[in-house]
């Protein structure tokens, strides 16, 4: 039999608590078992007001990010048996808490919608009604920067206040370059004003906490450098 | 109270297209969804969606209508033939749009969209994106949602329609983030809810799959179609049972069982691994039944793609590898994966008509929720995102000119007469001193289902479960919920789910008792053919308290003859 580990985990509903406490729950873990799965063992078994979000379980859906053992991750992926035998859960730094492991989103989402996150297109398709020709190698551009789950990992994990109102933010500013980096979107100068300030890429001190804590590896700071690049050679030659 | 002409509830391929389709009529819509849209499960799809592009120089005289046939040969003959050929002729304009909104397909050389084979198809039709397809489709509709600023009532779930029997006045919802019930007047509603994979213990459905709404249509009054016809895809990883798409064996895969032998070839010669689901996973079960399986999570075979090399795996299939070597911790470049049949996919669902349309005016429904039919007995992969983003647009449409320059003709007393009802129950579930739990009773009726209703029926075993659901729905009158707080109570929202779930379960159960035949997903070992004579019809599932009453209607037919379904 396996030894029991322990799970500290951040408790808060702010209708009732003024601070958080922590609460820890000692569990019997099974091989192969996952942060998510303790947490539905501890909901439906130990304490029913246990509160987090998950759905898919397979790291795509994006909802199950928290701070596991000081590290943003997707509690779905993250396996028990290499964290230890004192494992701390709490919800993503810097968002406020809802209850417990849930965090309120709002402000995450509103910055999302300022990007005018879609394919901006001048040119009418094709008038065959037909697919618009993209090459391989320009579809390959865009390969890291789609598969983006919009988990807010790299949001809170940023040291510039990717919380407050000031900075969009690395995921906001990743979706932006997933369309500035398509060939087929026309957006271009447009949507590098929108990301173009103090508000967007020119805050991004590359500290590259984005990229280490995005449980999907894409290569953030990278794509947030490429914009500060025709943002910054848009505005030496007067195009923006 | 909150109004909208037309409300959408759930945010995923189906909700989305069909919110996009209503706003672009210039009606008022919104979605209200238990999860943020692009959390929906619509994500999770890997394989890719169909459409007779004829893109790839192996099916050039590929065309939608034999797409048709392959989807009512795979449908063995049930799916009504009119609304097949629906799906597959709006197939390609529905996949050229979501192109142009930027889904970021896989290209051939000459820059088209590519394509790859899947199961059960004359030819390679199945459009894809590396093996992450539903993700980036889910992501661009939610694009096209914002683009068009449709408003997203996030994390509230519908409990219960508000209807007189006439007509449909609304619905009311919970907001999870909250805990405060409210009533939303609509026009028209679109019921877009997704599948019901948590019914049964082993399945590749997300958590939040529960079928619960599905129950919230039924209790309504509105038929469920085709309930026990339900799709078990041949490989889920053992233990979680999340998916290996079927593009693993499109691209070349071979299932192997403990002799190491591709068994596939006693069961369906010809088309070996790329065999329709129902006839893959049936031919899974019997290796395992008969000794030739592995031992891991209950039986299972293996998934061998080593030989595809590295490089294909790391461009076609990077997705499940990724996921086999989190969960399972195996590279499917060196080792074969662990997989053995999981639920998938549930081909009943909300009966409708051709346009997404219930026989209650002013509700609707379109995507896996829905049974229109186009999937008949048996769906084959690909087709599913398909009948989102078709029937979504067609369902979305039909709700769009519904309520377009009509007065508006709500009763706010029935509306308020629903909320009090939903309000009541909810009290009363918060308050109850039941002795009952929620995690006892879902076990077992998941439990149930996966060892009674699954993959091979026998009367015996299904009447057992019938029974067993039976009493679970009578214990779950003596339900109690522990959390007494408002925000983020999953107890109650979860406890609230089963109750909708036993129905639905219920209807499944019942629907399979009846059908003495065996037809594509509904395999019964007492009944071992295919009976066109006595069941070629489609049931119908009408909610009564004790339990589902079922009703008969016929099938359409307007090209082929059924044959037998050989592969
Ligand atoms: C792992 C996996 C892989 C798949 N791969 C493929 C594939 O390659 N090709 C293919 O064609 N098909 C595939 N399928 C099937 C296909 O993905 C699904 O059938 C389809 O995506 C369902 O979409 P939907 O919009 O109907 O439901 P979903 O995407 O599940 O969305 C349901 C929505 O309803 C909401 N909801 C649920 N209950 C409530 C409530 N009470 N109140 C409010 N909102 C509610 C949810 O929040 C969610 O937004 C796959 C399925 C799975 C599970
Ligand atoms: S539950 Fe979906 S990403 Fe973890």
């Amino acid at each position: 039999m396996t030894d029991s580990i322990k799970l500290t985990i951040y408790r808060r509903d702010p209708d009732l608590d003024t601070a958080p406490k922590y609460q820890t729950y000692e569990i019997q873990p099974e091989p192969g078992q996952t942060v998510l799965m303790a947490l539905y063992h501890i909901l439906e078994n130990v304490d029913k007001s246990l509160a987090f979000r998950a759905s898919c379980r397979s790291a795509v859906c994006g909802s199950c990010g928290m701070h596991i053992n000081g590290k943003n991750r997707l509690a779905c992926e993250t396996q028990l048996a290499p964290l230890g035998n004192e494992i701390c859960i709490e919800p993503l730094p810097h968002l406020p808490v809802l209850k417990d492991l849930v965090v309120d989103m709002s402000s995450f989402w509103r910055k999302y919608e300022k990007v005018r996150p879609y394919l901006i297109t001048l040119k009418e398709p094709p008038a065959s009604g037909k697919e618009r020709l993209q090459s391989i190698p320009d579809r390959k551009k865009i390969d890291d920067f789609i598969d983006c789950i919009l988990c807010a990992c790299c949001h809170s994990a940023c040291t510039l206040d990717a919380w407050s109102d000031g900075y969009l933010g690395p995921a906001v500013l990743a979706k932006a370059y997933r369309f500035v980096a398509d060939t087929r979107d026309e957006g271009g100068a447009e949507r590098l004003k929108l990301v173009g300030s103090e508000e967007g890429v020119l805050r991004c001190h590359t500290i590259f906490n984005c990229t280490e804590e995005c449980p999907k590896r894409i290569p953030i700071t990278f794509g947030i450098q490429e914009m500060k690049k025709k943002v910054v050679w848009g505005k030496l030659t007067g195009k923006m | 109270m909150l109004k909208h002409q037309v409300i959408v509830i759930g945010g995923g391929l189906a909700g989305l297209r069909a919110a996009v389709e209503s706003a672009r009529l210039g009606a008022d819509t919104a979605v209200l969804s238990l999860l943020y849209p692009v959390r929906s499960h619509s994500g999770a799809a890997q394989g890719g969606v169909n459409a007779a592009l004829a893109n790839m120089p192996e099916c050039k005289d590929d065309s939608p209508a034999k797409h048709a046939y392959d989807t009512v040969k795979g449908a063995d003959f049930l799916a009504d033939q009119d609304c097949a050929e629906i799906l597959t002729t709006d197939a390609p304009a529905r996949i050229y749009e979501l192109e142009h909104w930027g889904v970021p397909f896989s290209r051939t050389e000459d820059g088209r969209i590519s394509q790859r084979p899947f199961g059960g198809a004359g030819y390679p039709r199945t459009c894809y994106a590396a093996d992450k397809t539903g993700l980036y489709i889910l992501h661009t509709l939610n694009e096209q949602a914002v683009k068009l600023g449709i408003k997203v009532y996030n994390e509230w779930a519908a409990i219960a329609l508000a209807s007189d029997g006439a007509l449909n006045h609304g619905l009311v919802a919970l907001n999870l983030q909250t805990g405060e019930i409210a009533s939303f007047a609509a026009d028209a509603v679109v019921f877009a809810v997704g599948g019901a994979g948590r019914i049964y213990k082993r399945t590749s459905n997300a958590m939040q799959s529960t079928g619960y709404c599905l129950g919230v249509a039924y209790k309504a009054g509105i038929p469920l179609k085709d309930m026990e016809f339900v799709q078990f895809h041949p490989t889920t990883i053992v233990g979680t049972n999340i998916l290996m798409t079927e593009g693993a064996r499109g691209e070349g895969g071979y299932l192997l069982n403990n002799q190491g032998e591709r068994f596939m070839q006693r069961y369906a010669a010809k088309a070996m691994e790329l065999a329709p689901r129902d006839i893959v996973s049936r031919s899974i079960q019997i290796e395992v039944n008969e000794g030739r399986g592995f031992p891991e999570g209950g039986g299972c075979v293996h998934l061998d793609l080593r030989h595809l090399g590295r490089e294909k795996i790391l461009e076609r299939l990077p997705g499940i590898r990724e996921l086999a070597i989190s969960f399972l911790g195996i590279d499917c470049i060196e080792k074969p994966v662990p997989v053995q049949p999981g639920q998938h996919f549930i081909m009943g669902g909300i009966d409708t008509d051709k346009d997404g349309a219930t026989i209650l005016p002013g509700v609707y429904a379109a995507g896996e929720c829905a049974c229109v039919s186009v999937h008949g007995a048996n769906r084959l992969g690909g087709n599913s995102l398909l009948e989102c983003v078709v029937m979504g647009q067609r369902a979305g449409a039909a709700a769009g000119k519904f309520v377009k320059g009509k007065a508006s003709a709500i009763k706010e007393a029935v509306l308020n007469d629903a909320a009090k009802k939903a309000t009541a129950e909810v009290e009363a579930l918060l308050k109850s001193s039941g002795k009952e739990r929620l995690v006892n009773l879902r076990d077992e009726m998941a439990q149930t289902m996966t060892d009674q209703i699954g993959i091979f029926r026998e009367d015996k075993a299904m009447r057992e479960a019938l029974a067993t659901l039976h009493a679970l729905r009578v214990r779950y009158r003596n339900v109690g919920v522990d959390a007494k707080h408002r925000k983020f109570n999953l107890d109650l929202l979860r406890t609230l789910e089963l109750g909708g779930m036993l129905d639905v379960a219920e209807s499944i159960a019942a629907g399979a008792v009846a059908r003495q035949e065996s037809r594509g997903g509904h395999s019964r070992l007492d009944f071992k053919t295919r009976d066109d004579a006595n069941w070629m019809k489609h049931t119908r599932a009408h909610y009564t308290p004790d339990g589902a009453r079922l009703t008969y209607t016929p099938v359409t037919k307007t090209k082929w003859e059924p044959e037998e379904r050989k592969y």
